[in-house]
């Protein structure tokens, strides 16, 4: 890996077996749908999105590259650690505190001709919708469950009914020592992220009692020290996980109470990987894992073969804890699902109506029909009918105009009722002029 | 797909050349999956005669004071106070639920965390605040010394009943019980 040149003469052949995959239809080519002489054109205009820049985002931006995107943005608002550099192999030593998205493309970039990579050292919330919309395919590997549900809830309030090109698909790849998944989801046709969201095992948490009066393993010493030590005694005003103080500090401790209880096996490595909640990660799993992804990516694009996602499977589970087992189903979409579920209806009302109008609205709605209707904007709490005291706090709003409350025609409303225990309604006001 | 999104891509050039201004609309504001989640928990909160809440923003209903007021029990008498925060990650992640008094009870600490199961290890996305809060008028009416916080207090419930209630009388007064004072609660 000394030498990132590459070989001339390989050029002109590196496309060449890609080629036959994406420009010849196979057995399960849907005849429809697949232009052969299109392919190659239509994928190099396109645009990719990669979420993270980390052990997936290195597999993802080469895999993709070498696919046959030329078009491909990445984003990742961290830098590079030194601990990264065994398995996310587009960083070097000398790159360590430099934006891995940066790194990332450039690496790419020079690596594989002809393709543009341009890198965001930025958090995914810092764009807004109208960037979102310049892609037409979003591919996530993300460490963290927050920034799927954003960018997840970002893409399925992106669709618009009557516009093709708002529907976003998102390959979402993930691995966790030596399982993964990679699920592909079509914003509103498909179960999305917030659908899914107990496929993710709970990170498994100790009882508060276990910690504070019988520990039985290191991790519970550790845990202790973190939880209620830490508060006791406030060496420092806020813990810095990345602050090897700190992290010192909770050793001490932990080693303390380990050996007040005859427990071995407290080390410095096992506090930092209990505190930051570290758990190892695979470069094999990752690989396998952003190689699914990426072949979800190149059959979308090209249409040579069925991808995942319609009309059956979207949910690859990978295991290779015990040798390597795979499985392949289809997640359902769930009626309830707070963020594809319903989408928001438009509600025609007029600025001048007073609160108890909208409220009593709600009753005559046919769809609707809600007897106790509690409503809230964001940021805002218009009349909830329950619990009591909030009933007595919001209930001067239902004198006060639609317009007085600060609504804004085309802002979202939620409406509950406990008459519908699993129902949320969720409407647009429509001002009439 | 790659063939819709060509059609389509001809088809929008046209749509926006004829509406022009459609893009610019303003940014709507949306109702996030937590606090649509919240404002189901709360509408459906069955609280009877021994709770009440307090919003210090009615705007922000993730954050909010429950008071309890057993009406029976060894806790009989005394008002207790919790404080609830809820991160954007509800109901992914329970309620962060802390004690705001200085009690003396076997589950709950001196910082005022609370040994519930369904606020820490047991919690799922199915359960609800009012799950919650009846966990939490339990612990008022059942002390549980198997699961200690305070290990003091779980060694009297243990140990010697009758000196365990006259303890958490002498708690809730404000008095002192093995060399901690504890805040008074009574109503």
């Amino acid at each position: 890996m000394a030498s990132s040149e590459v070989h001339p003469g390989s050029e002109p052949s590196r496309w060449a077996y890609l080629d036959r995959v994406r420009t010849r239809p196979g057995p399960f080519t849907n005849p429809d749908m697949f232009n052969a002489e299109g392919v190659v054109a239509a994928m190099e205009k396109m645009k990719v999105l990669v979420i993270g820049a980390g052990g997936l985002g290195c597999e993802l931006l080469k895999n993709l590259a070498l696919s046959g995107f030329k078009n491909i943005h990445v984003i990742d608002m961290d830098t590079i650690d030194i601990s990264n550099l065994n398995r996310q192999f587009l960083f070097r030593q000398a790159d360590v505190g430099s934006s891995k998205a940066e790194v990332a493309a450039r690496f790419v970039e020079k690596r594989v001709k002809g393709v543009k990579i341009t890198p965001h050292n930025n958090k995914i919330q810092d764009f807004d919708e109208d960037f979102y919309m310049q892609f037409q395919l979003v591919v996530c590997g993300l460490d963290s469950i927050e920034a799927r549900r954003w960018i997840n809830a970002t893409l399925v309030n992106m669709v618009d009914e009557d516009v093709e090109d708002s529907y976003k698909p998102l390959i979402d790849g993930g691995t966790e020592g030596f399982k993964g998944q990679a699920r592909v989801i079509i914003p509103t046709v498909t179960s999305c992220i917030e659908c899914q969201l107990d496929m993710h095992a709970p990170r498994a948490a100790v009882p508060l009692c276990t910690l504070a009066s019988i520990p039985r393993q290191p991790e519970h010493c550790i845990e202790w020290a973190h939880v209620i030590a830490w508060d006791q005694e406030k060496p420092f005003p806020q813990l810095d996980k990345d602050d090897p103080e700190h992290i010192t500090w909770l050793y001490q401790k932990a080693l303390l109470r380990a050996r007040e209880f005859n427990i071995p096996g407290v080390t410095y490595s096992l506090t930092q990987g209990v505190v930051k909640n570290i758990i190892p990660a695979i470069a094999a799993t990752n690989s396998v894992i952003a190689a699914a992804c990426c072949n979800e990516a190149l059959k979308i694009a090209s249409n040579c073969a069925p991808f995942l996602g319609l009309p059956d499977d979207n949910y690859m589970m990978y295991s290779g804890n015990d040798s390597i087992y795979t499985y392949t189903f289809r997640h359902e979409k769930k009626d309830d699902c707070p963020v594809c579920g319903q989408l928001a209806r438009d509600l025609p009302v007029d600025p001048a109506w007073t609160l108890r109008e909208l409220v009593d609205s709600f009753a005559a709605r046919p769809e609707a029909q809600l007897k106790k209707p509690s409503v809230r904007g964001e940021g805002k709490t218009l009349y909830m009918q329950s619990p009591a005291s909030l009933e007595a706090q919001t209930r001067p709003n239902l004198d006060k105009t639609l317009a007085e409350l600060g609504l804004e025609d085309g802002q979202e409303i939620g409406v509950t009722d406990p008459a519908f225990a699993t129902v949320v309604f969720k409407f647009r006001l429509r001002f009439k002029q | 797909m790659l063939k819709i999104w060509s059609m389509k891509k001809e088809q929008q050039k046209a749509e926006n050349a004829a509406e022009g201004t459609a893009a610019t609309a303003p940014k709507k504001k949306k109702v996030t999956a937590a606090q649509l989640r919240v404002q189901k928990d709360l509408s459906e909160l069955s609280l009877g005669s021994t709770m009440s809440t307090e919003f210090p923003d009615p705007d922000n209903i993730l954050s909010f004071i429950l008071y309890i007021e057993p009406d029976e029990g060894m806790y009989k008498g005394g008002r207790f106070s919790f404080s609830f925060n809820i991160t954007p990650s509800f109901p992914h992640e329970p309620p962060k639920v802390l004690c705001r008094e200085k009690i003396y009870h076997p589950n709950i600490d001196l910082e005022g965390k609370v040994c519930l199961n369904i606020l820490r290890e047991d919690w799922k996305p199915v359960l609800n605040l009012n799950a919650v809060i009846v966990g939490l008028q339990f612990l008022f009416l059942e002390p549980n010394a198997s699961d200690p916080l305070n290990k003091e207090a779980a060694e009297d419930l243990r140990n010697h009943r009758e000196g365990f209630k006259r303890n958490v009388r002498q708690a809730m007064q404000g008095g002192n019980v093995r060399g901690e004072t504890y805040q008074r609660v009574l109503v």
